[in-house]
């Protein structure tokens, strides 16, 4: 595993310039039929990072995170140009299989999905249909293994043949956690995770979003400025599809470049 | 950044934190001007109500702390106004501590009794205080106007401040070693003008903070600092006289 070089100094420079990026996008652009969402963005998406990607809404950054595990793809009149390098291969080569990329780079949505199945399902699905458990035995590991993870074992071992939609929506948002993490991805994307969570179950969420960097990159599109601040390490914002600016989170938020920037950090009519 | 906020009610506790700072800044530029006042004239009723407005200083210092945490937990601001909540905490801290020091020359003066100066100090005393209070006064402006040009500057003013207090340190010690009795006067008004020149020190810690405020960054050259006065015996041999010569 790479050691994430920030710590929480001013100086993380280092942050952008030598870890290796997971990600690369390059020049990426989208438009749905002739409206262009996206225009021309580069990013390198640092590894064992949490990156967060900020904006007022039609901004683009969800689109951003969509085009990373080619769920645009879902969308007839959406149109992808540009190039996205994730652990060095370029994912809109037609030769990419969507099914496998997307085990490599997982998602989990604003509202909680778990499937209509029990919980231990829930978690087992992905891990069965990618043939990543040789025996029973080793399918209940690792669905353990990744509730575990999630932080959810604890409240859940001792009933999970009951139904995953039963659970609370905290709960519920971290069994989907579970079922992303349990086939073992490299990049797990989040959008607006929190955004239908109460303080304590955001809390959670955002106490194990701190610990899964440790194992997994993850880029998170989130409207809670406060919460971008205290999960990610770096920060990218996104204004009218343009990616206005990109850097480690302590430098965004205190000394931001560009003033599209600093009037949105600061609440300010821009 | 002089955009307003879409919530109208934080520029209303910006603003309020800058109308207490001015307000505190103002108290004491009167201060330093009222204290030098009543020593030079012996005017003690006018220092002891330099002594009474340092009370008004002293509250509204705790009041710029209790704006600052109150905007801090309900506006959580960022950037550059973050920068602007967190340096007047400072900077109230640095006026406090001005207005400290005119407090400390205004009870100086009631105990000199009938020693109006000896030899310049008078001038000294009086250029040295000038030069800070319109420091502070430009200081002020620069916090509200977001100059930092001037900032900068005033900064750099300092230095003149400096070089006055070690003439009238070198100038005091003759006095000293020529006449014992002169040394009580004369260590009085030392620490009147080390006063001064400390307020001096402050002035130019707020020109740091607004510095701060504007650019994100405190000003990364070293200040050239001209107070060698704390030198004095160290380079001296200190036994016969000759200490003065260092300086």
């Amino acid at each position: 595993m790479q050691e994430p070089v920030y710590v929480e100094t001013l100086s993380v420079k280092s942050v952008h310039d030598e870890v290796k990026p997971v990600i690369s996008a390059k020049d990426v652009t989208v438009s749905y039929a002739d409206k262009v969402a996206l225009n021309s963005v580069t990013l390198n998406v640092p590894a064992n990072q949490v990156t967060s990607l900020i904006g007022p809404s039609g901004c683009g950054k969800t689109t951003f995170l969509r085009c990373l595990n080619r769920m645009n793809d879902l969308i007839d009149i959406c149109r992808v140009r540009g190039e996205i390098i994730v652990a060095g291969q370029n994912i809109y080569d037609p030769a990419v299989d969507v099914v496998t990329l997307r085990a490599h780079v997982g998602m989990v949505f604003q509202k909680a999905n778990p499937f209509p199945k029990s919980i231990f399902e829930n978690v087992a699905y992905g891990l069965r249909i990618h043939n990543m458990a040789a025996s029973k035995s080793e399918l209940e590991d690792r669905v353990e293994l990744s509730l575990k993870r999630a932080g959810l074992w604890d409240e859940v071992s001792d009933r999970l043949n009951d139904t995953g939609t039963g659970l609370s929506g905290g709960q519920q948002q971290r069994l989907c956690i579970a079922r992303t993490i349990a086939v073992e991805p490299q990049v797990v994307l989040m959008d607006e995770p929190c955004s239908a969570l109460d303080p304590v179950a955001t809390a959670r969420i955002e106490e194990l979003i701190d610990d899964l960097r440790e194992k997994f990159t993850i880029i998170i599109v989130t409207h809670s400025m406060h919460q971008a601040a205290r999960i990610s390490q770096s920060t990218a914002f996104f204004h009218m599809g343009e990616l206005v600016e990109h850097g480690p989170t302590e430098k965004i938020f205190t000394t931001p470049k560009d003033t599209r920037t600093e009037s949105y950090i600061t609440g300010r009519i821009g | 950044m002089n955009t307003e906020h879409i919530v109208k009610s934080f520029d209303d506790d910006l603003k309020k934190i800058e109308s207490l700072i001015v307000e505190m800044g103002g108290l004491v530029e009167t201060q330093i001007i009222d204290a030098i006042t009543a020593l030079i004239r012996h005017d003690h009723e006018l220092g002891k109500r330099v002594l009474a407005k340092d009370v008004r200083i002293d509250d509204l210092e705790l009041a710029v702390d209790a704006a600052v945490v109150r905007t801090l937990v309900l506006r959580q601001p960022k950037a550059q106004d973050l920068r602007a909540v967190i340096a007047v905490l400072k900077v109230a801290g640095n006026l406090e501590r001005i207005g400290d020091y005119a407090k400390n020359i205004a009870k100086r003066s009631a105990v000199l009794g009938d020693i109006r100066s000896v030899g310049s100090s008078d001038t000294v005393l009086r250029g040295m205080s000038r030069i800070v209070q319109e420091m502070l006064k430009d200081v002020l402006d620069a916090y509200v106007a977001r100059d930092i040009t001037t900032a900068d500057q005033v900064r750099l003013r300092d230095e003149d401040v400096d070089q006055m207090h070690n003439t009238l340190f070198r100038e005091l010690l003759t006095y000293m070693m020529e006449d014992p009795r002169s040394i009580t006067p004369c260590m009085h008004l030392l620490f009147i003008a080390k006063n001064i020149e400390r307020m001096g020190d402050h002035t130019t810690g707020i020109a740091e903070q607004v510095h701060y405020i504007i650019a994100g960054s405190v000003p990364d050259d070293e200040r050239p600092k001209h107070d060698v006065t704390s030198l004095a015996l160290l380079e001296g041999d200190g036994t016969n006289g000759s200490s003065s010569s260092t300086l």
